[in-house]
């Protein structure tokens, strides 16, 4: 793709950067040495887990390090620039103008109290300072549209709260088209997205380049989206590039050990699941759902969480629960716990009818239903440590004495992969794949029947992903645990249940046998939400 | 949104209740013998019966308390021995020490305090935003660090203390300003500024260091939010960031707690009405409590507890209105 003629649109060159920690002298080393080139036109994924340096590496591009404290060397150049070497002036000028950057968490990212039309505008008038403002506000209803913002004159004017997820990031791509910039680059776009809204971003990020010949550098932990989007990959690990070729060749023929692992760490969405299942002969059912309603608020803003779900959970099985972002799929998981009391319908635990009880009869039944939370770093409490943490359900439930308690929240530690004489350190001083394992542990303490996760590693890198899914199927097979595992990641789900429940709008659109729905799925919906998942397809042909 | 005042009004009205309840109680539980005091120190034991059985002293508490209700809100008809007085609704009933009516009490002293603290805010904004602002925006610097200091020094002196030396400093020493006396704004607004201006000065440093710590770690918050680093990536120069789109997201909660603070002071300014001799609600409040004038009392705290109830009402106005995202229910 590159001739001879062509300059680079983007040249890094032995890029590292460095972040004083502020105690000493000590440094972190969040990138070093880095290269790479990208043509004009092209299509790079910097593809890597938490610190891996990817979002370090690509706010250099913009020279967004300037003034942080950070310690940059090393050349970057974007369309002949010397990002290093700008005053000030010059590098105001290439941002948003030569290089876009799309961020993203698109709520926080942009300006809550201002109308996304202005803000759009704003970015215009940055770079084109002689357009009135008039013609800024008409420019920001153009790329509204372009990126696909239904009546596009009339939502600009909305703030971004009042957009969803999909149309904010949309939005945030939107700005980044304003000035017609040589290359926009991605830093997670997509992440926070449910896998149709994903697909249609990606779709629309390929269609832009194509119509309007910008480069993309994208910024990922996810391979199966760099996969589908870009032409060229570059993994990088600890802040050096580990691997960097064309997508095709490294998807199928990785050469280094990392890429493989991370390969292998991706779920699959077309692979049967490894170890089935096998019936112990207690198929009891445990828990039994009948004509399951919650509805919020009252009046004309009632809002139905979950609309008439029947549901049947028996010992040991695992049930996933997928469903986009609103469709009810955690008020069910709450409430099939009992941590939220259902506006209608029954709920059986072991023929006993809980969904009406009061706290306090329902105590005797909190220990054997247990939840294991998304959000590893919410969900502990931060100044308890987090052996207190683990001990709290076997203190609450009172059976144990303080001894006995310790014994067993370290037998526990030790169960989920932790070291058992962390019990007196505090949760800050863990990964987050630690931190969800301490949330497994807490919620085993009481031996519970059935526990029900929700989203349990949709915060986690694939390889940590791979690690704690693959642990709760270990504990349930030797516990002979019920499983609920609740994700908007259909692969994951794949990899772990033995049926599956898709959800829409509060109600369940397909149920069955987790293979059977997979390979042929009846309902539309479940055939959108399949098609929508990014696939390694090179990589699934040699794998 | 009608809804929400109905909500807001009720519950304002219940704690300005209780308020009163609790005032009551506590006077009827506390030492002292108002009839004694209200007669005079020359009494003897029998005009003192009269005056109990004509302040209806003699009646349970909880008829009494009603009675005080019912005043509040029709009015209440008191025989004067000659004549009959009528105390139009509102009416907090007389007082015992003079017979004047508290209702009339209070309307004559809401102006100094209303006064003070519309001054007292002006400066602590001025002042103690502004400290903030620059010691979030240019720490450093002489100017942040003198004022910084002086904002300090203003909040952790008592206000006897730092009015006393206001005074001595401006009014004896250097003579630019004589003695506070109260002008009434209607009168002579000149000279009313003139006498205020030290009281305003001394209450405005005492909640000043508060703003300057708000503002500044309210700002330097709003500047590490995610699209603050949007607008940097485009391009934008940092006193655009600041002035377009940091500005409005800090100042949010100053205005709600200023609003609050507002409300308080027609309660919490008594030091300084004291100092500087202003003859405003928190004086009355305290030199009835002195004299066990009941009437009084509860009035004036309810009325500073009603001033309390609403700023904070609008307090929250004021956030949802700075802030869209904010629903109010």
């Amino acid at each position: 793709m590159t001739t001879v003629t062509d300059t680079p649109l983007v040249v890094v060159d032995d890029l590292s950067v460095r972040f004083p920690t502020g105690t000493g002298d000590g440094v972190v080393r969040a990138v070093s040495g880095l290269s790479f080139t990208l043509a004009p036109g092209g299509a790079l994924a910097v593809v890597g887990e938490s610190g891996s340096g990817k979002s370090t590496a690509a706010y250099a591009l913009l020279g967004l390090h300037r003034g942080t404290g950070a310690e940059v060397t090393g050349t970057v150049r974007v369309a002949g620039q010397d990002v290093q070497a700008a005053d000030d002036a010059a590098l105001r000028k290439l941002r948003g103008g030569t290089a876009a950057m799309v961020f993203q968490d698109p709520l926080s990212s942009l300006d809550p109290y201002q109308a996304i039309g202005d803000q759009i505008a704003e970015v215009h008038r940055l770079h084109h300072p002689g357009a009135g403002r008039r013609a800024s506000r008409a420019r920001a209803v153009e790329v509204l549209d372009r990126v696909g913002i239904p009546d596009a004159a009339r939502r600009a004017r909305s703030r971004p709260h009042e957009f969803s997820g999909g149309m904010r990031q949309r939005a945030l791509i939107a700005m980044a088209l304003a000035c017609d910039p040589r290359l926009l680059v991605a830093d997670e776009p997509t992440t926070a997205l449910d896998v149709t809204v994903q697909a249609q971003i990606l779709g629309l990020l390929r269609e832009l380049r194509e119509e309007t010949g910008m480069g993309l550098i994208l910024v990922t932990h996810d391979l199966g989206v760099a996969a589908s989007s870009v032409d060229e990959l570059l993994v990088m690990k600890d802040g050096r590039a580990v691997e960097h070729g064309p997508a095709r060749e490294i998807l199928a023929r990785p050469r280094e050990d990392y890429t493989r692992e991370l390969l292998a760490a991706v779920p699959r969405v077309n692979v049967r699941r490894e170890t089935v299942r096998t019936p112990k002969g207690d198929d009891s059912v445990l828990l039994e759902a009948t004509g399951l309603r919650r509805e919020f608020g009252r009046g004309r803003k009632t809002v139905t969480a979950v609309d008439d779900v029947s549901l049947t959970i028996r010992a040991g099985e695992t049930v996933g629960i997928v469903g986009e972002s609103g469709s009810g799929k955690t008020t069910l998981g709450r409430m099939l716990v009992r941590l939220l009391e259902p506006t209608g319908g029954e709920l059986r635990y072991e023929g006993r009818e809980i969904g009406g009880l009061k706290d306090r009869e329902l105590r005797s039944f909190r220990s054997e239903l247990q939840m294991v939370f998304q959000d590893p770093v919410s969900s502990l409490n931060p100044r308890r440590s987090i052996g207190e943490s683990i001990a709290d359900p076997l203190r609450a439930a009172g059976r144990l004495d303080d001894a006995a308690i310790v014994a067993r929240v370290r037998e526990l530690l030790e169960r989920v992969g932790l070291d058992p004489d962390a019990y007196h350190r505090y949760p800050h001083e863990f990964s987050g794949g630690q931190r969800q394992r301490v949330g497994i542990a807490r919620a085993l303490a009481p031996e519970p029947k059935l526990i029900v996760c929700d989203e349990p590693v949709s915060a986690l890198d694939v390889t940590t992903q791979a690690q704690v899914v693959r642990l709760l199927g270990e504990l349930q097979r030797e516990l002979g645990l019920a499983v609920v595992f609740i994700a908007h990641d259909l692969a994951v789900v794949r990899q772990v249940s033995d049926r599956l429940v898709v959800m829409r709008g509060g109600r369940i659109v397909e149920e069955g046998p987790a293979d059977t729905v997979y390979e042929r799925p009846r309902h539309a919906y479940t055939q959108g939400l399949l098609a929508a998942v990014p696939r390694l397809e090179p990589a699934e042909a040699t794998a | 949104m009608t809804g929400y005042f109905l909500r807001r009004a009720l519950g304002a009205l219940a704690v300005v209740l209780v308020l009163s309840a609790v005032v009551y109680a506590t006077f009827y539980i506390a030492p002292g013998d108002p009839a004694r005091l209200a007669c005079g120190p020359r009494c003897n034991p029998e005009q003192i019966r009269q005056v109990r059985e004509q302040l209806s002293l003699n009646d349970p508490v909880y008829v009494q308390y009603w009675h005080f209700l019912q005043g509040i809100v029709s009015g209440h008809d008191y025989s004067t021995g000659t004549g009959v007085l009528h105390c139009q609704a509102p009416c907090f009933g007389l007082s015992y020490q003079n017979d004047q009516q508290v209702t009339d009490l209070i309307v004559q002293r809401l102006p100094a305090t209303a006064s003070l603290a519309t001054g007292a805010m002006v400066v602590w904004l001025l002042l103690g935003t502004g400290t903030g602002l620059l010691s979030a925006l240019r720490r450093g610097g002489l100017t942040e660090r003198v004022l910084t200091w002086l904002t300090l020094a203003g909040t952790a002196t008592p206000v006897f203390i730092s009015g006393l030396g206001l005074l001595m400093l401006f009014c004896a020493y250097l003579e630019w300003l004589p003695f506070p006396t109260y002008v009434p704004l209607g009168d002579d607004p000149e000279q009313w500024a003139w006498n205020m201006l030290l009281p305003w000065l001394a209450l405005g440093l005492l909640e000043s260091a508060k703003y300057a710590r708000l503002t500044r770690s309210s700002m330097l918050e709003t500047l590490a939010e995610d699209h603050i680093r949007t607008f940097r990536a485009y391009g934008a120069t940092e006193r655009s960031l600041i002035a377009r789109h940091a500005l409005r997201g800090a100042v949010a909660p100053v205005v709600a707690l200023t609003a609050a603070d507002f409300g308080s002071m027609f309660g919490n300014a008594m030091l300084t009405e004291m100092m500087f001799g202003l003859p405003g609600i928190g004086q009355l409040l305290v030199n009835a409590t002195r004299t066990i004038d009941l009437p009084v009392v509860v009035a004036v705290v309810m009325v500073t507890g009603t001033a309390v109830v609403i700023a904070n009402i609008v307090a929250d106005l004021l956030y949802a209105a700075a802030d869209r995202r904010v629903v109010l229910r």
